[in-house]
């Protein structure tokens, strides 16, 4: 960061901010935290609560457990299988539901067809409905399109929400009359228009949109489950969730946190490495 | 309203495709689906159907359990809104005060949001469970009679927390790339004016936020009534006795786990009515005062 | 890029069905320690024998497996094999053209099914009350006692006794508190199954009108005086703090695996976690009810079963009752019985474990075949019925809850448990 906000704060303003940051990070944080070192004790240790908030002398251990096999003993199927999967699903949700709803969202700001506020209410109100209420239909699409135990049948359902449709209209509806004045009097149609204009104003929202996409790609559950019937197509969390068993059997704690530490860190990487994205959006912003 | 666009007629058609086409199949088809099962009565296997007309509804609006659930749903997202945003904005602000650090800060802040629903439940039982977990202990210590299993405002004040917590990365993301578009000399003239910074924050920052928020009230809206089933289910189970049972999760313990498919389908139908009212209730008299900066 | 280009590489060569093998697809609930146990039976199974391939899928928790079946079956493409918890028997059963009778398909397969060489607790608990076997058992527990040896030496209970009826229970509990050995002297996981539904049966009590909803729709009958008895205890342990609530199913575990309470009561299958934590423990049978006629009777299984879907190719069902038969043989079962913690299915199998000199070694894994097959099971014993019991368990906790936090006595709340159960049962049956 080149320049200083300019809602920077002096003096003691600045380290009242850096308090409330730090309260705000520790809070937020430390689950993140917790995981980390739980994942570097015994299962004994986890078993006989409450854990200590240091980390502990298992960690090698654990983690060399886990690389080498205790992981896909329960899976059924590699670690590497694993986390190949769930990033090209999380992959395929982000980047599919940019595209589709940057393609809607431009529809619908920057031209004027019949049935355009029609179509933006169809596609507004599928804000809601969670997979879990619409299970049996949405299964019932999937088989007859021959898409159980496919990449597709993973990631298509998913993209089908409106939030990032409404977040691309919410900013393309900020661009003023004259940008757009401007580059038709050059000569640039809706592509032109696009590639050299909005695109590049965009990309704040696109990294903000690709890190909550990815991560909600990275994390669920229950879909890809249901659509999938081979080990070989599970998703990290679908591991994670076959190695804990609340109930009657032993549950390798030790292994179930390092698990949920490499499910957690991928997504955590996209974060930090957007990071440079946001800024590089807001700098050409800014010119 | 926009004044200029372009003239094209086929091309936005083939821009909203795929989406119309994803939303049609993935959506409207399950939801009409949904409608239909309202309107039936029928085992979990779907061997016998009868159909019963409205006399599911009718059900469902007499038991005084739903009634209860939506008393619950209110207050719980109206906490989850407004905490989950407040307290965003307010780090979000504080985010920009800092000039060192900004960046450690900020990708700490968002580490939440990449915890699987799956493993924050796990955590949140670890964590404040009444008797082993790491930080319900010391509460118990302070002499704080912490009990969410048996107490419903323990448990609601656990599943709000819950919720917020999962919120607040997502908030803080788009408050601090919202303040960071405000553009730089708006503010600086404020300053040259002499206002109070608090003065000049409610009056010229936040209403040029305004698209920010009421993006983020909508989807923060949203993610109260329908995403946090998995954290009721993980944290309370909708207990103790129905004291955290919202909606949503009401819709998913009758269908999905005691398979009563047209209670469960009926009220699908009627949070789809909820929430459809919401948006066209927020879009109407929310976003005409929403100012575009 | 290159990684890319391998990883698209290998999704290519996802292994397509073997070729002159039928596949029989097995969905399953069983997770952690449960989920190898699953995979290495199919395994075995595939490899003594050529024709037929097995193949388990993991599909998350019991609701999440069951409602996967469900949608795959409304798809047309049910699974040959899916496992079912118990409290989802009743819903199985009514569905008359969704299923196969496990005996039937035995039988047609060639296979003599005997009903004596079977645990009679366990097999009728899933049967029909003329007795043909609807499922095939695979995975049943039953609730134990465990207390802390430590804790009891603490307060100054004998170590070597754990107590045998609820009232010893209770003065062993309350000694505990009082003498400063742990601050809670009890607590328990699942009060729907084992304070309600087992209590019924190991005290011979109703718990249901239609032996308990087996031969017909039950009424519930757990306002009775025992019931009121037995909570209105439970609940003024819960006012001393003597008792702790640890919630719905499974989580009390903790509270005793922690070292905060001196006495559990728990499934059997439970027993993993218990060693793992490397506490001091010991375990006992359930307590009973010494007012009761003729306690203590026999308590009923919990756990899940195997129940084959219909409309399947005859080539498949002969495969599905190939691998039952494997699975009910002897060196299978104790395998699966001393792995899992889980009950043996037959008698030989149990016999087997016992002169292996296994019990020896680990009292504890004997103790729950004992209390479930020591007497003939009456009409209040042999399980629970109801097509919607998620439900009315569902009611029940709800209604304790508000009794433990002291909204309400255990009558009203035991009261209302019933009127409400019976309500949403007629409900459940006029549909």
């Amino acid at each position: 960061m080149a320049e200083a906000s300019p809602f920077a704060a002096r003096g003691a303003g600045r380290l009242v901010a850096h308090f409330w940051m730090i309260l705000g990070v520790i809070v937020v944080a430390f689950p993140v935290y917790y995981v980390f070192i739980a994942s570097t004790h015994t299962t004994q240790t986890i078993l006989r609560p409450p854990l200590p908030l240091l980390p502990g002398p298992e960690a090698v251990r654990n983690y060399q457990d886990a690389f080498s096999g205790g992981i896909s003993k329960i899976g059924g199927v590699s670690l590497w299988r694993l986390l190949a999967n769930t990033t090209i699903v999380a992959m395929g949700i982000a980047l599919g539901k940019i595209a589709i709803s940057m393609a809607s969202a431009y529809a619908i700001v920057f031209f004027r067809f019949p049935l355009r506020m029609a179509c933006f209410w169809l596609i507004f109100i599928t804000l809601m409905l969670p997979v879990e209420v619409r299970i049996q239909p949405t299964y019932k699409v999937m088989v007859d399109l021959g898409l159980i135990d496919t990449y597709p049948g993973l990631i298509l359902p998913l993209i089908a929400s409106a939030t990032a449709t409404l977040l691309f209209r919410q900013f393309f509806m900020t661009i003023p009359d004259e940008l757009l004045e401007a580059a038709r009097v050059d000569g640039a149609g809706p592509w032109r228009f696009f590639k050299d204009i909005l695109w590049p104003l965009s990309l704040t929202n696109v990294a903000a949109i690709f890190v909550i996409q990815f991560i909600y790609g990275w994390t669920q559950y229950l879909w890809p489950l249901l659509v999938t019937n081979s080990n070989e197509m599970n998703t990290i969390v679908i591991a994670l969730k076959k190695m804990i068993s609340f109930a009657d059997a032993d549950t390798p704690w030790n292994l179930v946190m390092v698990t949920s530490v490499l499910a957690i860190l991928p997504p955590i990487l996209v974060v930090v490495l957007m990071q440079r994205w946001f800024v590089k959006g807001l700098v050409e912003t800014e010119k | 309203m926009r004044r200029t666009v372009f003239p094209h007629k086929l091309l936005p058609w083939l821009l909203l495709a795929p989406q119309l086409a994803i939303t049609l199949i993935f959506f409207y088809w399950p939801a009409a689906q949904a409608f239909r099962q309202s309107m039936l009565r029928e085992d979990a296997f779907g061997l016998k159907t009868t159909f019963v007309g409205l006399a599911n509804f009718r059900k469902v609006l007499a038991d005084p359990a739903y009634l209860n659930a939506l008393q619950v749903t209110v207050l719980f997202s109206a906490l989850v809104a407004f905490f989950a945003m407040g307290i965003a904005l307010f780090l979000a602000v504080q985010a920009e005060k800092v000039i060192r650090g900004k960046g450690f800060y900020r990708t700490l802040m968002i580490w939440p949001y990449a915890v699987a629903p799956a493993v924050a439940g796990m955590l949140w039982l670890f964590m404040f469970n009444p008797s082993f977990g790491t930080l319900a202990w010391p509460l118990r210590q302070m002499g704080v009679n912490w009990n969410p299993l048996l107490n419903s405002t323990h448990a609601m004040i656990l599943v709000v927390a819950a919720a917020v917590w999962k919120q607040i990365s997502y908030n803080f993301l788009f408050f601090v790339a919202g303040l960071q578009a405000i553009p730089r000399s708006l503010i600086e003239a404020a300053a040259i004016d002499g206002a109070s910074r608090r003065h000049a924050f409610w009056t010229i920052v936040f209403p040029l936020l305004t698209p920010t928020t009421f993006f983020l009230l909508v989807v923060n809206t949203v993610y109260a009534l329908f995403d946090t089933f998995g954290i009721i289910h993980a944290v309370t189970g909708g207990g103790p006795g129905k004291a955290t049972e919202t909606l949503v999760y009401k819709v998913y313990n009758d269908g999905f786990v005691n398979l009563i498919m047209g209670d469960s389908a009926a009220q699908s139908v009627i949070l789809m009515v909820i929430v459809i009212l919401l948006t066209a209730f927020q879009f109407r008299y929310i976003e005409r005062r929403v100012h575009y900066g | 890029m290159k990684t890319t280009v391998l990883l698209i590489a290998g999704l290519g060569a996802l292994p397509l069905a073997a070729q002159a093998k039928t596949d029989i697809s097995w969905w399953h609930a069983m997770s952690g320690a449960n989920a190898e146990v699953v995979a290495k039976i199919a395994a075995d199974f595939n490899a003594s024998q050529s024709d037929y391939e097995v193949k388990p899928v993991f599909k998350g928790t019991y609701p999440e497996t069951l409602n996967a079946g469900i949608a795959a079956f409304r798809a047309g493409q049910a699974p040959d094999i899916i496992q079912v918890f118990d409290v989802g028997t009743g819903v199985m059963m009514g569905a008359q053209g969704a299923i196969k009778p496990v005996a039937e398909v035995l039988k047609e397969g060639g296979y003599s099914f005997d009903k004596s060489q079977y645990l009679a607790g366990i097999v009728g608990y899933y049967s029909t009350p003329a007795g043909e076997m609807l499922s095939f058992p695979y995975n049943s527990s039953s609730p134990v006692l465990y207390y802390n040896k430590d804790i009891f030496q603490k307060a100054g209970l004998n170590p070597d006794q754990p107590p045998k009826t609820w009232a010893e229970t209770w003065a062993a509990a309350r000694k505990i508190k009082e003498s400063g050995a742990a601050t809670c002297g009890y607590t328990s996981t699942w009060l729907t199954w084992i304070h309600t539904e087992n209590f019924a049966a190991w005290n011979n009590v109703s718990w249901a009108t239609n032996e308990n909803g087996l031969a017909g729709t039950p009424e519930l009958k757990i306002d009775s005086p025992l019931f009121v008895k037995h909570f209105q205890e439970l609940a003024d342990l819960a006012k001393e703090g003597v008792f702790v609530y640890g919630g719905r199913t499974s989580e009390a575990k903790q509270n005793f695996t922690s070292g905060e309470c001196g006495i559990l009561t728990e499934s059997s299958g439970g027993l993993g976690d218990i060693v793992k934590s490397g506490i001091n423990y010991g375990i006992g049978q359930l307590p009973y009810d010494e007012t009761a006629a003729s306690a203590p009777q026999n308590t009923t299984p919990g756990g899940a079963s195997l129940w084959v879907m219909a409309g399947k190719s005859d080539e498949v069902y002969k495969g599905v009752a190939a691998f039952f038969n494997y699975l009910s043989q002897t060196p299978v079962q104790q395998y699966l019985h001393e792995q899992s913690g889980y009950l043996p299915v037959t008698i030989a199998a149990y016999e087997a474990t016992k002169a292996s000199g296994f019990y020896e070694k680990n009292p504890a894994r004997e103790v729950p075949i004992l209390q479930m097959s020591g007497k003939a099971p009456t009409e209040n014993s042999k399980g629970v019925r109801a097509p919607n019991l998620p439900q009315l368990r569902d009611i029940q906790n709800e209604e304790y809850e508000k009794m433990l936090s002291g909204q309400q006595d255990a009558a009203t709340a035991l009261k209302n448990a019933a009127t409400r159960g019976n309500a949403a049962i007629k409900d459940a049956v006029g549909g």
